[in-house]
Parts: structure tokens; sequence; C-alpha cells
């Protein structure tokens, strides 16, 4: 069974038929062609899939297109202004925070969803005091960034990049 | 136009670039997600509006397919055709049992392919699949690997090492020795898992051109998958043409085309001239895309009251799969590690109906070097001695295999380097000698080695543009290592130019041949030969050439025929806690020491060696694919069960690498990076958890529950 939804990607509205099994991943890389999110799992475990979703970070794979009609969509293609660099984005490369890349648009977009949340004082497992203000310590930046695997094994740069992010 | 490949021998060049930390040359692709991966070029010409394939995998380890019913399938919205083997076009080759895909009955492992279903939704495709019904006449399988039942001596092992080893009288040794270490260590199946799974674009043409096949696959070699996939659809490797542009990730299992390529390839033929795409699922990866075999290490050690190694003995022994031999070298390491008059190294293998085992990161090293530097751990307390003065009194003088001299070992500088920054003089001698609140401490080291190993069939073009910037193009892939930066920084210093005045070209089987991304070799083998073509252009040419001149040429200079042998070696330090009450193991420090030769960019490489050290500390604590041997498949079979180091399991972990150049074994007096990371790390871990709480691991994963039995 279709459906037609619509969907803003990146700035760009959108809108699209899709199977009532499709999942936003799916429409966003098969039927819009957009593929700067990037599929590692498709079951939530990895990470790979992240984007903003109404400005919050989300797992693309896990969720159903037709559930998300009239959503707003950022992905890694669309942090930044125009032709430049998001800052997290220029901090990975500053800090070689990648290797092979294909984690790295989910990696990107979760660590600009998590330093949101810790803006707003959302806690973690790690999180000592969770009535004070959120200090976004190495462990917290590993423990909230931990939805998102890196095979590279990358961690120290990604690390050293969020941590750079949540200074400027 | 086609141009001669002329021979050169590549002479050392004056490093500018390289040994600088040029970014990488793809980082603004890359986290900008603009980067298209395997199954990510559909909208490009000739590969627009892809049918959709998925595989359909056995349910039984062992029979024959007696009948495969599509149609619930077929009446599917959106299902277009179903392959089977009687009706998927027929393979010229079939004698690779692996890639002999949908050509006959025949069920080998449990998760083999034994049906195709294409739709023109992955929706559609993938319920598609779900609504094969294929009937079996199912045999009874052997999937249970033991040491006991390995009993197959193989011709060789990976990839072409003699399978046994036996220099001077062990036995007798062993007899006489006043110290004698017996232990058995075991290394888990182990998968690779790179990030991007295994996916291939395939369009066949009806053959009126030179391409008849067209592949974008997720390969570390474009050149290596044409010409094996060639064949077997009676093709020129020349009539196929591969790409891949950005690879995510491959650690060996992208080194060959496995069954997934094939069927990609089968499938677009079946369809043509429509394009297929057809991504591996995570699950499937499991059972079709290869991983490291489970492997049980035998040692005997003697030893003389002061630590002098006088035998060493390694059987190991491993599985293989009844359909297709991979053999790891899990013992070839042991021949070379350490001086001992008379050793002893062999390799058995079980031959079990599972999926086909192939190579991990360091395959034969990883497994062989973690059971042999436990073993010295527990040698050097049998000897009351420091595990690093241990080492460092068995350091040879010479190959102790062949004899010959090594070009630079540098091991116990490494030792010794990694002891002082570690701080590893304060050690305790005793284990279970540290407790921290309810933490119990301890530190570990282990020694690592990897061969430099230089690859044939590779050559490099190099045409001089206008403006005095140059093209350089040679067909080898970058699948995160940073070939791309490393190679332009070379061609950069061999053109005496800058990097930005360098337009590479990498990753196309229409550029000249190069040797896969494995084995550590890339940089080594294709920096040889990008350095032989841009001397052979100066030679030919001059530095200001005229636009258009062009050579082609490879390297023949051949280091590993020569006086020396080739090794880097590394030595690796770990602080583990173990948590007194509940097992709990983490490891908040890991560091490793690295002689690799001339580091050609500091950034990619220090990336590769953390990279590497993260895979070993995943190893360490975390990664075993448990098959269920009633049924013959992984049954931890995704990112949740088969768990890889995450972001908060990794704390701190440093590599740093000591100042030197090969130059007799590269013009860029690099020896490559890739896989010694991984080496040796796990036993630093393991021989920390021993220190910290007086329980020898022999086996990895080191997981919670093997401290638990411990008297508190």
């Amino acid at each position: 069974m279709d459906a037609t939804i619509r969907l803003t990607v990146d700035g760009t509205a959108h809108e699209v038929t899709v199977d009532t099994r499709t999942t936003v991943l799916d429409a966003l890389r098969e039927r819009l062609g957009v593929t700067t999110v990037k599929k590692g799992c498709d079951h939530g475990q990895c990470g790979s899939c992240t984007v903003l979703l109404d400005g919050r970070r989300h797992l693309t794979c896990l969720t159903l297109a037709v559930a998300q009609d009239g959503a707003e969509v950022v992905t890694a293609g669309g942090l930044g202004e125009g032709e430049g660099l998001h800052p997290v984005q220029q901090a990975f490369l500053d800090h070689d925070g990648y290797q092979c890349g294909y984690c790295t648009p989910g990696q990107v977009c979760s660590a600009v969803g998590m330093l949101d949340e810790a803006k707003q004082g959302h806690p973690s497992h790690v999180t000592e005091d969770l009535e004070g203000d959120t200090d976004l310590t190495d462990d917290e930046i590993r423990e909230r960034m931990s939805g998102n695997l890196c095979r590279c094994g990358a961690y120290a740069g990604i690390l050293a990049a969020v941590r750079e992010a949540a200074q400027a | 136009m086609s141009t001669e490949t002329v021979e050169q021998t590549p002479t050392p060049i004056t490093p500018r670039s390289v040994g600088t930390a040029l970014g990488r040359v793809d980082g603004p692709e890359k986290v900008t997600g603009a980067a298209r991966y395997g199954v990510e070029h559909h909208g490009e010409d000739g590969l627009a509006d892809p049918l959709y394939a998925w595989l359909v995998q056995s349910t039984v380890a062992k029979g024959a397919v007696d009948a495969v019913d599509p149609a619930a399938a077929l009446a599917h919205p959106g299902v277009v055709a179903v392959l089977d083997h009687t009706s998927a076009p027929r393979l010229e080759d079939t004698d690779d049992g692996e890639l002999a895909v949908l050509q006959d009955a025949r069920v080998h492992f449990r998760g083999q392919v034994v049906a195709l279903v294409l739709a023109e939704s992955v929706e559609a495709a993938r319920e598609g699949a779900a609504l094969v019904e294929v009937g079996y006449a199912a045999e009874d399988h052997d999937a249970r690997f033991s040491a006991d039942g390995a009993t197959y001596r193989p011709d060789s092992v990976n990839p072409a090492f003699d399978t046994d080893s036996d220099q001077g009288d062990v036995d007798a040794a062993l007899e006489a020795a006043a110290v004698v270490v017996e232990g058995e260590y075991s290394t888990p199946h182990e998968h690779n898992n790179p990030m991007e799974p295994h996916a291939t674009l395939a369009r066949w043409s009806d053959g009126d051109g030179d391409e008849v096949l067209r592949l974008v696959d997720s390969t570390q070699a474009v050149h290596g998958v044409a010409s094996t996939v060639a064949p077997l659809f009676g093709l020129e490797p020349g009539q196929v043409r591969v790409t891949a542009p950005y690879v995510g990730g491959g650690f060996g299992s992208k080194g060959m085309p496995h069954a997934s390529t094939v069927a990609a390839a089968l499938a677009a033929r079946a369809v043509a001239p429509r394009p297929v795409s057809l991504a591996v699922t995570r699950q499937q990866m499991f059972a079709l895309t290869g991983y490291r075999t489970a492997t049980v290490s035998r040692f005997r050690l003697g030893a003389d009251t002061d630590g002098r190694l006088t035998a060493v003995e390694h059987r190991a022994y491993e599985q293989t799969s009844a359909v297709k031999e991979f053999a790891e070298q899990t013992a070839v390491a042991t021949r070379m590690m350490y001086a001992a008059p008379n050793r002893r190294t062999s390799h058995r293998l079980a031959v079990l109906d599972v999926a086909v085992p192939s190579w991990m990161r360091a395959p034969g090293e990883m497994p062989g070097i973690f059971a042999h530097e436990v073993a010295m751990d527990e040698l050097a307390e049998a000897c009351g001695l420091d595990p690093v003065e241990l080492r460092l009194r068995n350091e040879p003088d010479v190959d102790p295999e062949s004899g010959k001299p090594f070009s630079i070992r540098r091991l116990p500088e490494c030792l010794e380097r990694g002891a002082e920054r570690f701080g590893w003089a304060e050690r305790s001698a005793q284990p279970r000698s540290t407790v921290d609140g309810d933490w119990w401490v301890g530190t570990g080291v282990a020694a690592a080695t990897y061969p430099g190993y230089r690859m044939p069939g590779n050559a490099a073009r190099v045409t001089a543009l206008e403006g005095g910037r140059y093209d350089v193009a040679i067909g080898c892939v970058d699948i995160g290592t940073g070939a791309r930066t490393v190679l332009t920084q070379i061609a950069a210093d061999a053109l005496a130019v800058e990097p930005a005045d360098v337009d590479l070209h990498i990753a196309d089987t229409s550029l000249p041949s190069a040797s896969v991304a494995g084995g550590s070799s890339g940089t080594s083998s294709w920096g040889a030969t990008v350095v032989a073509a841009a001397q052979a252009f100066a030679a030919a040419h001059g530095d200001a050439p005229e636009p258009g001149a062009e050579v082609v040429a490879s390297a023949d200079d051949d280091p590993l025929s020569g006086e020396h042998v080739f090794h880097s070696f590394g030595a690796v330090f770990a602080q583990v806690r173990v948590h007194r009450w509940t097992g709990e193991i983490r490891v908040p420090r890991l560091l490793g020491v690295y002689s690799v030769g001339r580091v050609v960019n500091p950034t990619t490489a220090r990336s590769q060696l953390l990279g590497g050290l993260v895979m070993g500390l995943s190893a360490a604590l975390h990664e075993e694919s448990v098959r269920d041997p009633r049924f013959g498949h992984v049954v931890t079979q995704d990112l949740a069960s088969y768990h890889v180091a995450s972001h908060a399991d990794v704390l701190d972990v440093d590599a740093e690498w000591l100042e030197e150049s090969d130059d007799e074994f590269t013009p860029m007096g690099s020896r490559g990076i890739g896989e010694i990371g991984i080496v040796g790390t796990a036993a630093a871990v393991a021989n920390a958890a021993y220190h910290a709480t007086g329980v020898r691991v022999r086996s990895l994963p080191v997981t919670a529950d093997r401290f638990l039995e411990v008297d508190r």
C-alpha cells in the first residue's frame, strides 16, 4: 500500500510516495536519492542513519516514513550554512574524527543533537547530578555518543572534535 | 590512448610533504555525507532506476535444495523475478565453491544463497524473499569446532606459507629445559563488520562495447574484483569495469569478492540492461562475507633459569569450510618472533559444514601473537622475571627462521619507550596487589609484529597537465586508510611539486592495475609504484614537460628477494581495572609504541594505529561470534549481540612511533601500518587482567564471568 507524504529534507520540500513499510531511511536514500544518510545495520544498532528530525537526533531506520508526514529532516548534508561546514564538521576534520567516513554523517548529526540536549540539561547514564547544569566531561561525551559505532575506531578523534565543539 | 608500461627501479625520494600532517583530501565529502559508497550511485548515467535484489539463504547446513516455489513471492506486488539454481544464468567457471552462486542444488552451509528476489522496491524485495518457499533434502552436518577434531593438514597456509616448520630438536630441548610453560590459548570466531555492509550495483550490457559488466562494488581491490569475476562469466578482465570511489571499511572482508558480488552480477545479467542494486544486510554478513576462524593454539615454551628460550612449540588448530579452504596462518609469526634454537609450528584444520572463513585484520598474527604473548607472560612469572625483561632477553640477532638479518628490528626500543611512558618501573611484581576501592588494578604488556609486504601487479600513470600540474592515476582503493591523501603526498614529493599540484585518480579499473588494500601493503606497493612512475616520467620528459606527456610505469625493485627480511614491531601496554564484585573489566589506558618505517602522514597513521588498538581492545573484551553447532549458523548475527567497541568502551588510547626510514623496503622508507595495531593488544589486556586479579584468562574475549570465582 502506498501513501504520499511531505518531508522537508535539508531545507528542500518534497512530496514523496512511499510504501507504508518504507522507513524514513529508505525514503531518503531510495525514493529521494538523499545518500548523505547511511545504512549500517537497518536495526537501530549502529547509528549510521542518524539525522535531526524536527530538531532532535533520530534513527531513521527505525522510523516509518508515513508516521513522519510533514517532518523536517536535517542530514549531515544540510547542517552547514550554504557551502560552509558546520563547526562540528570542521572539528571532525581538524581532529581526524573519522577514517572510512561511512558512520561519519551519523556521528556528526548525533554530536549536533547531543550538544543541544546537553545545553537543555538532559542527563545521561553517567550524569551524577541530575538537577544541575550538564558538564560535558569526556565520560559524558563518550556515553552520549555511544549510539554511534565507528568500526575504524576513530573514537579518540571524535571525542576531541566533540569536546572542542562543546567548548565553542 | 594506451601507453606501454615501462619498468623502473624507484630510488628514495626526498620527503617534503611526506612526513607532514596533510588533512585528508576527501575529508569534506565524508563529514557532509556527500561521499558516495557502494549502492549510492543509482542517480548516475546507466545506473539509474535499478531493481533491488534480496538474497534468500539456506535454513539447513548441508544437503540439497529440492524445490524452490516462487509463486507467493511473484504474486507480491513489485516482485519482478525469483532466481534459483535452475533459473539463474550459468557461470563458465564454478571451481570456486563460494562464488558458484545458484549453479547447483547443493547446500554447503547454513546461510548460503539459495535464491534471489528482484523487485521494484527494497520493501517488495525483502518481503518477496520471505515469501520464497525453499524445500530441502537435508543431510547430517558437522559444524562443531574442536581442536581434537582439527586433523586435516592443508598444503599451505594463507597466503602461501609452509604448513609446518621444525628446526632443531624441540622435544629434547623441552626435556632438558629448566622451566617449561605449557598452555592452550583460544580465540573465537570474529566478524569484520565494516560499517558499510557489502554492497554491489551491477549492470550488464549487450556486449557490443568493450564494457560488458559494470560494477560499483564495496571492495578493497577493484582490479581484484574484475580479474576474479570476469572468468566466472567467460569475460576478459577488461570487459568488467569496477569502481569503488568510497568504501566504508573492510578490514579484510572486502579483500576478495564474496558470493554477494557474483549474485549481483548474475541478477544483472538476468534482467539486462536494467541495473541491480544488492545491499547485503548486516545479518547476512555473518554468513556470506567472511570472518576470522576460531583458533586454538597449544604452546610449549622451554627456557633456562634466566628466561632464555631454548624451545618454542606452537600447534595451531582452526576451522575451514567444506566448500572452500582458508587456512589462517596462526603459527607463522611464532617462527620469527623470538630467539630459540629449537622451534616447531604446525597448522591443522577441522573441515566443517560452515560459512567460508577469510581475511580479518592481521590474519594469523592477531590470534597467534595473542597466544604467544600470553604464554610469554606465564613464562616471565615462572622465571621470576619482569615481562619486559623476558622479551629483551630473547631478542634474536637475525630472523630465526631464515637466518637473514632484519632490515630494522627495534622491538627492544618499543618496549623500553613504552615502559618509560607507562610508568612500568613502578609496577608491583605480585599479581592482585593493587586495589582501588572496589576495583583490582593491574598492568600488562605484549609485543607485536607484522611483516612488510610488497605486492606485485601494480602500475601507475603520470600525465603532465597545464601549469606545472600532474595527473597521477593508479587503480587502488582507499577504504578509509588515507590512501588518497598519502599517495597525493608521495606523488608530490616524487614529482617535486606541491600536493595541490597533483590530481590523483584511484578506485577504477580503467586506471592502471593495483593490488589489494590488504596485508598492510597498500602504501608500500602503490607508493613505490607511483614513485617509479614519477621517476620514469622525469627521466623521459624532464621537470618542465609538455602538457599531455605521459608515462605508465611499474616498480621493478624486489626487496623481499634481497638480503633482509622486513617486519614492523610494536609494544602494547595496558592498564586494566576489574570490579571485585561484578567482574566488570575496563581498560583505562592503552598505549602502543611502534617501529613501522617512515610515517608518511602522522595524522592518518595515528588514526590507523589507534584504530587497530581499538579493534584489538574490542577483541579483548567483547567480540565473539557464537555458532550453534546444532543448526550451523552464527546466532549472534547483529551488532546488538555481536558487540564491537563503542565510544564508552574506549578510554585513553594512544600510539606513538619511533623515527626511522626503511629505505631498502620502499622509496618512501615506509613499511605499512594498517594491521599491527590489532596485534598483541588483546594479550596486553589479558596479561593486565592477570596482574590485576591473579586470574589467568587464556581464551578471548576476557569477560566479567571469568573473575567471579575468585577468592576475594
